[in-house]
């Protein structure tokens, strides 16, 4: 069995009477590739912050590779080797292209070293016309598609991302979709996301948020299948 | 990289020089001295907040610490030199403290604009209370709301009787600028720099990077500090006075409009914007037909509503636009390939 690279335990998130997240137990292994779906308001997001160090839980415990880091914050997590992509493109406007890369490999590597890995990273998401322009001019999916370089840049064993493929064109869709399958090779990814024709593409498991609550999780084909989800999805009493 | 610097550093010691040569010939060294101190004292700001975000509405506090503890420190020692570096470490360290506490304390913006001003406004109280004779450091009375007068000026290291004052006092001032301005642009072009231009622009995908945003702003703000002292330094020896109005409210203000109208997130903007208008503060100081005050706030409400980045980079936007120079990133293809950006100011 390969190696447990996330887990949590009893992971719950209160804004005070709402239960956000609600006692959630989650397990990832190495180079697994997981989707969390679910209506607006499931808890993913809030999941996800929890785990990424963007929000402290009320309780329960997060562990990444056997190590306690509930109580991190961002910055900590990021330096064990987890690259973190939040919902909204969150980038560096006014620096170019490469000095957002160069400034995500620096942390890693020598200065040196970081220029070589920029322009790698620039080269393997064809962001090579681009490398120069500000970020602040950028399409969407571009944006979209630097702050992946931003993940990809420090070589992670774990990438969380929040709903990547949001607002993007068919086409930088499925450029997405490629990445994200070299980023699998190797690391564990964990991806919130809502476009079912995306985690299809993607995932193999999935698991499904509700009230707060993992509701199910399984192979994506046996959950889109299951009646519960569907009345989920459709608003009906689960 | 290296290339770039030593450029910036031929240009800084070329266009110093050439001002050291030229301005004399048309204002006072007097006069220029105290615009150079000045200018110090803008770049001080403009650093921290042009590059590093962090919203000080009270740089004249350590501006203030430098000066008193210059002034405290020539008169216990009877000489300059280890006043001098005092005056540059003891605000240093006064800012990491305070930095510690706000910036670890997850305080942001306006907030860490309240609690500077307060601190500030703190320091202008106490100093302002320290008028009994009881209020002793070592041999200096701090001699509340009349200062600290009558202590030793610079001298030649080593030599407590050899001045450094008049026109020689204006050089060593201007040489000291060009440093601090060196050392500014060295650190803006290394990797700490580059992170704190980062931080500026997006704090959480610095630390969502790994970058620890609250250690490299504390060091920044303490650099900040530092040269702010080293302003004041210049300026007690420049006066032969320190009083509690260098931690006041209207100095404090003046810095944040110096920098306002010469353009924040630039090296020379801050520098020029203090020198220029303290300047015409001197000018109007000569007459009594307008009032100095409403006419820096006609200014500085004109730049804020007509060049919101300020003076320099509006010349230099007009330069670029005037002799063709392409605008970074205004078409996608045959874009000149650049290593650093604007982080570099």
């Amino acid at each position: 069995m390969a190696e447990i690279v996330l887990e949590t335990q009893g992971l719950t998130m209160r804004f005070g009477g709402v239960v956000a997240a609600n006692n959630v137990d989650f397990t990832l292994h190495a180079r697994e590739l997981r989707c969390l779906i679910g209506p607006n308001g499931a808890g993913k997001s809030t999941f996800f912050k929890c785990v990424t160090g963007l929000q402290t839980p009320t309780e329960g415990q997060v562990f990444m590779r056997g190590e306690e880091t509930t109580q991190w914050m961002s910055h900590e997590i990021a330096s064990l080797g987890v690259g973190i992509k939040t919902q909204n493109p969150n980038v560096l406007d006014s620096l170019s292209v490469f000095e957002n890369i160069w400034l995500a490999a620096r942390r890693f590597h020598t200065p040196i070293e970081a220029n070589h890995k920029s322009q790698e990273i620039i080269e393997r998401l064809a962001l090579s016309s681009i490398a120069r322009a500000d970020l602040g001019q950028l399409a969407h999916g571009e944006r979209q598609r630097v702050e992946l370089g931003l993940v990809a840049v420090g070589d992670p064993w774990l990438v969380l991302l929040d709903e990547p493929a949001a607002g993007m064109s068919a086409e930088d869709v499925e450029r997405m979709t490629e990445i994200i399958h070299e980023l699998n090779k190797s690391a564990a990814i964990v991806i919130v996301e809502h476009d079912m024709q995306f985690i299809r593409s993607i995932a193999e498991n999935v698991t499904v948020f509700h009230q707060g609550s993992v509701l199910m999780e399984d192979h994506v084909d046996l959950v889109m299948a299951d009646q519960t989800v569907r009345n989920v999805y459709l608003g009906k009493k689960a | 990289m290296q290339g770039s610097m030593s450029k910036d550093v031929m240009t800084t010691l070329v266009v110093s020089a050439a001002l050291i040569w030229a301005l004399p010939l048309m204002v006072s060294t007097y006069t220029l001295t105290i615009l150079i101190i000045y200018g110090m004292l803008g770049l001080s700001l403009g650093l921290i907040w042009g590059f590093g975000g962090i919203i000080c509405f009270g740089q004249a506090a350590y501006f203030g610490l430098g000066a008193y503890t210059y002034a405290i420190a020539a008169i216990n020692f009877g000489e300059s030199t280890i006043p001098m570096l005092l005056a540059v470490i003891v605000p240093a360290i006064f800012a990491a403290l305070l930095g510690l506490m706000m910036f670890y304390g997850r305080l942001t913006d306006v907030y860490l604009g309240v609690i500077t001003l307060v601190v500030m406004l703190i320091l202008f109280k106490f100093i302002n209370s320290t008028a009994g004779p009881q209020y002793v450091i070592g041999n200096a009375r701090l001699g509340g709301y009349n200062g600290i007068p009558g202590f030793q000026t610079l001298n030649v290291p080593g030599d407590p009787s050899a001045y450094i004052w008049g026109d020689a006092y204006f050089y060593v001032c201007a040489v000291m600028l060009a440093l601090v301005f060196i050392l500014v642009s060295a650190l803006l072009r290394s990797s700490f720099g580059r992170i704190a231009v980062g931080i500026r622009e997006n704090e959480i995908r610095m630390s969502l990077m790994g970058y620890d945003i609250r250690a490299r702003k504390t060091i920044l703000f303490s650099i900040g500090a530092a040269i702010a002292g080293l302003a004041g330094a210049l300026f007690a020896n420049w006066s032969e006075i320190v009083t509690p109005s260098l931690f006041s409210l209207r100095q404090s203000a003046e810095i944040i409009i110096w920098c306002i109208v010469g353009g924040f997130s630039n090296r020379v903007g801050p520098i020029f914007g203090a020198a220029g208008l303290a300047y015409i503060k001197i000018l109007l100081g000569q007459q009594s037909m307008v009032d100095n005050t409403l006419i820096m706030g006609i200014i500085l409400v004109v730049f804020v509503l007509f060049l919101p980045k300020g003076l320099v980079p509006a010349v230099a936007e007009l330069w670029n636009i005037s002799f063709g120079r392409r605008k970074r990133g205004a078409s996608r293809s045959g874009r000149r390939v650049r290593n650093r950006g604007k982080a570099n100011g």
